[in-house]
């Protein structure tokens, strides 16, 4: 049960503290001023939800743990977020495309978890939700604007989409970690999720002309440590500097 | 005792928006005494907010300048903090700073696809303002602008 929820409070931190450091990639790149401050701002709210949980999981793990030790010394295996954060911004369409798919799950996974019988989690819960509501509200702006925007827009939104989709299915399996956390009402029920993810993909989606891409085949293993070969490269940039001098501080 | 911390934390300012003390601000939430240490409780404002190491340290030297010697910052997260802990004389200092005070409560999300929120401008008092951007220079402000004297403002969003 202990590790369970180390490993739940894991996926957890490293989903927030993959997709803040995806999004960090962006600050001084966005296509207008307003839109980079905007990503910038959502990068800081996940990297702050990322160091609630890297805390909470230094915890558990007790001895000399830290959140930075958590954050900058485990290696990919170790690592349990979703492969769809992990994936590259591509054009601002994928960022959108990818920002909207996770924003609408993590709210709803939020929404559920203000519920939970882990008092630390649930704490979390209540400060990330008000965030999260504002990130998912302005991503899904974004999906309808470039899904209802040019021809171009609407081609390169649809393929994002279309390619991203795969990656979603992982979001909404339970493994034995879940079981476990639901079954002590810590966890969350990801049917659940998934039903309210769905109704709200589709209305954004027929929002902005886009066709819903078919559930054929799904890619999953990050919340279990195996991952796509794009986290090996997002950690090499996060972690090499506190790797090189370990004990530095400014 | 606790009401003259009190009074000493009403001088420490938020290094975000000076204007605003920490008292201000509500993220103060508790000073207790516990034997030899005073115990003061801040909450952050944003997860991610990048002032409060520099609050956490302004609040310890502001009481160790004043005699307290063993003090301890604690970080709490619940409650969450919401704009409706502002005070009603930090709202007003805002409002002459240049930046809107938060509107109602955690009213701001309901505009999703539907009319923003009229805020007021906080130079020429209009309400014929428009949204510009939900995120602004800090994670606590959101972009307006104002179609009356066409100056953009910050609007200090709702949480």
């Amino acid at each position: 049960m202990k590790e369970q929820l180390l490993e739940y409070t894991l996926r957890l931190g490293d989903n927030a503290l993959i997709l803040g450091q995806r999004l960090g990639e962006w600050c001084g790149h966005g296509p207008i001023l307003e839109q980079d401050i905007a990503l910038s701002n959502m990068a800081l709210d996940q990297l702050g939800q990322a160091r609630m949980l890297m805390q909470y999981a230094a915890e558990q793990k007790g001895g000399d743990y830290t959140e930075d030790k958590m954050a900058f010394f485990r290696d990919v295996t170790e690592y349990h977020n979703c492969l769809l954060v992990e994936l590259e911004n591509g054009d601002w369409g994928r960022t959108m495309a990818r920002q909207f798919l996770f924003d609408t799950y993590n709210y709803y996974f939020y929404t559920a978890l203000l519920s939970s019988a882990d008092e630390r989690l649930k704490e979390v819960a209540h400060k990330a939700i008000k965030e999260v509501a504002y990130h998912a509200q302005w991503s899904a702006e974004w999906i309808i604007r470039l899904g209802d925007g040019t021809e171009e827009s609407h081609r390169r939104i649809q393929e994002s989409m279309d390619d991203l989709w795969e990656w979603t299915g992982e979001l909404f399996t339970m493994d034995d970690v879940d079981k476990l956390m639901i079954e002590a009402g810590i966890g969350v029920d990801l049917s659940r999720v998934k039903e309210q993810w769905d109704q709200k993909v589709d209305q954004i989606l027929e929002l902005a002309t886009l066709k819903r891409p078919s559930d054929d085949w799904f890619q999953s293993g990050g919340k279990q440590g195996e991952h796509s070969e794009y986290l090996g490269f997002v950690l090499a940039e996060m972690q090499h500097l506190p790797r090189m001098h370990p004990e530095a501080e400014w | 005792m606790s009401d003259a911390v009190w009074e000493i934390l009403k001088k420490v300012s938020d290094p975000e928006i000076p204007v605003l003390t920490v008292v201000d601000m509500g993220v103060v939430r508790k000073i207790e005494q516990e034997a030899e240490t005073l115990v003061v409780s801040i909450t952050p404002t944003y997860s991610g907010c990048p002032a409060m190491d520099e609050i956490e340290s302004n609040i310890r030297w502001a009481l160790e300048e004043n005699g307290y010697t063993s003090v301890e910052v604690k970080l709490i997260l619940s409650p969450p903090w919401t704009t409706d802990w502002m005070t009603d004389e930090g709202k007003a200092k805002l409002q002459e700073y240049g930046i809107a005070p938060p509107e109602g409560s955690s009213a701001d999300k309901s505009v999703l696809f539907g009319e923003a929120k009229k805020v007021m401008c906080p130079r020429c008092k209009s309400r014929n303002t428009k949204l510009v951007s939900q995120f602004g220079s800090t994670a606590c402000k959101a972009l307006y602008k104002c179609d009356e004297c066409q100056e953009p403002f910050d609007y200090f969003k709702c949480l």
